[in-house]
């Protein structure tokens, strides 16, 4: 297949929407393949997020959602086309017609960037709720751990866990838990926040809670993806839906118009389902 | 229903049982009874069996050369596990690494090393001479003592089982954590020793311990080399004075207290690597 073009080496990230004229994608999907072995999951995607919006993305399982999610923040690599992130090509440089890929403390590098809550949270078992958070800024930022500690206090309080400063992830409830996930994604200041399925591991109770914190985020202005299967709240936080099935993107819009007014027979097929 | 049906039998059965009273462990009883006895039997059949010689092991329980014996037997198996887990851990990151050649090495090198008995590896490396006789400009035997060929033949086999341990301990972590450390930026470095490898411990400390008193009997082994461990210690008074049984309760009662000290050393290691593994109550 022909090669997209891809974002101009060296510009400015002008993707706060000051500029004049419309601004750059926060997130440039482009034509992006990937199989497992002879399984095509990913069958040629594209997909603009802008500064600020927060986009969700519905789907059937096996529709391919989860792992365009993970190749965003190249956890999974593509074979085809190009992801970017505030501008610059995530995993790759491109020289002439062909992508290099980076070398891996450049990708690191990257990720710091790029916020990723897992659908299992994830949380490291052997280290305190503090230490969780703490960890990165620390060891991949370089930051004080005086400073860096301050500041994950005041994420706790945020996310409503300021008491649990000194707990370990296995003394909590599944909710705080992805809290405290949440917090750790945020201590990096991330430009972007992925989340996968980030409620989908939680009891029915716990839900509303999770919920809550990326709503609060969400109304801050921070720009991000939710693979999710909470209808309701793609409906009152996204600002752009997006259908997925079978490895391609199958409708997107508002979520007014394809919540309610789906236009393709399997969003309505899936919609039906799950409503 | 049903409840009616009780009700009606007698009327105190409404009000709340007084005490719960526990099933009888008559079966526990009547087995500890019986161990006690067998124990007492045996216990009193050792101490009044006057060829056991006890006063033999009195006099030589602490003498020099059995506490020199137990010096380099316990430096011996500290330096081997040291070097050997060591060695194995780097083993267990190639077998495990993207890195075919590293892979193919480090599998490699776990076969040959665990398909020879230990005592052929101590008298080929204490006869190694005879293949190259200088090495480095040096006579063979002058660089190679036999303490040096015990430290080298215990750790290459060492190794070999320890990279198995680690290998078992960092597949035992969540694919998760890595991903999650990786997401978050954490260079490699930084993922294997602050994320992985305190998670891998909790798997690998049982076997480790294992390994370890194995290791610290196992050393008996380099008697056939003529270094003076604890075994070569007492064999050497022993082929003296014909007092071999007592100088045999000599070692054996090291070995046991030794091997108590370090079980209770790997209690409180697991429990620091456990932390964070409970729930709370």
């Amino acid at each position: 297949m022909s090669a997209p073009t891809t974002p101009a080496a060296g510009t400015g990230t002008a993707t706060d929407g000051t500029a004049d004229g419309p601004a750059a994608p926060m997130v440039d999907v482009r034509a992006v393949h990937k199989s497992f072995g002879s399984l095509e999951v990913l069958k040629g995607v594209d997909l603009e997020v802008r500064a600020g919006e927060v986009t969700v993305i519905l789907g059937p399982s096996g529709s391919g959602k989860s792992t365009l999610l993970r190749t965003i923040n190249h956890l999974e690599k593509v074979d085809q086309g190009w992801i970017s992130v505030d501008g610059s090509l995530v995993g790759y440089r491109r020289s002439g017609d062909k992508l290099y890929e980076l070398r891996e403390r450049e990708i690191l590098k990257q990720r710091t960037r790029i916020g990723f809550v897992f659908q299992n949270f994830n949380l490291f078992p052997h280290l305190t709720v503090l230490d969780n958070i703490v960890e990165a800024p620390v060891s991949a930022l370089k930051r004080s751990r005086k400073d860096v500690t301050e500041a994950a206090r005041r994420l706790l309080d945020r996310v409503g866990l300021a008491d649990k400063a000194d707990a370990y992830p296995k003394q909590l409830s599944g909710g705080q838990q992805q809290r405290v996930a949440i917090a750790r994604a945020l201590a990096l200041e991330p430009r972007l926040l992925l989340f996968d399925e980030p409620t989908s591991a939680l009891d029915p109770e716990l839900v509303g809670e999770v919920l809550d914190v990326i709503k609060d985020l969400a109304h801050q202005g921070t720009t991000m993806i939710v693979v999710t299967h909470e209808i309701g709240f793609a409906r009152e936080v996204a600002d752009t839906v997006v259908f997925m099935d079978d490895g391609r993107i199958v409708e997107q819009g508002a979520p007014g118009d394809v919540l309610d007014a789906p236009k393709h027979e399997r969003t309505r097929a899936f919609l039906s389902k799950v409503l | 229903m049903s409840s009616h049906t009780l009700t009606k039998v007698a009327a105190p059965e409404d009000a709340v049982p007084s005490r719960i009273v526990p099933r009888r462990r008559t079966g526990q009883w009547t087995a500890a009874g019986l161990v006690l006895i067998l124990l007492g039997l045996a216990v009193n059949s050792v101490a009044r069996n006057e060829a056991f010689q006890w006063d033999v092991v009195g006099d030589y329980f602490t003498s020099a050369s059995v506490l020199r014996g137990l010096g380099l037997t316990l430096w011996l198996t500290g330096l081997v596990m040291a070097l050997g887990f060591a060695l194995g851990a780097l083993l267990a990151a190639g077998r495990l690494s993207g890195n075919p050649v590293l892979r193919a090495v480090s599998w490699g090198y776990v076969w040959l090393f665990r398909s020879m008995p230990i005592l052929v590896q101590l008298l080929f490396w204490f006869n190694i001479g005879a293949l190259y006789p200088t090495l480095f400009g040096v006579k063979t035997v002058n660089l190679l003592g036999p303490v040096t060929v015990a430290i080298i033949g215990l750790t290459l086999h060492e190794a070999a089982y320890a990279a198995e341990v680690v290998r078992g301990g960092i597949l035992s972590v969540d694919r998760g954590q890595i991903e999650a450390a990786e997401a978050l930026g954490l260079s490699r470095w930084r993922r294997w020793w602050k994320i992985v490898l305190p998670q891998a411990m909790r798997s690998i400390v049982p076997p480790a311990g294992n390994m370890l008193i194995g290791t610290l009997k196992g050393t008996s082994i380099i008697s056939v080399i003529a270094v003076q461990d604890l075994l070569y210690s007492v064999q050497l008074v022993y082929h003296r004075t014909y007092q071999v049984i007592p100088l045999l309760m000599v070692a054996t009662l090291w070995y046991i207290i030794v091997t108590s000290v370090l079980s209770v050393g790997q209690y409180y290691v697991e429990r620091h690597y456990g932390r964070g593994s409970e729930r709370a109550r």
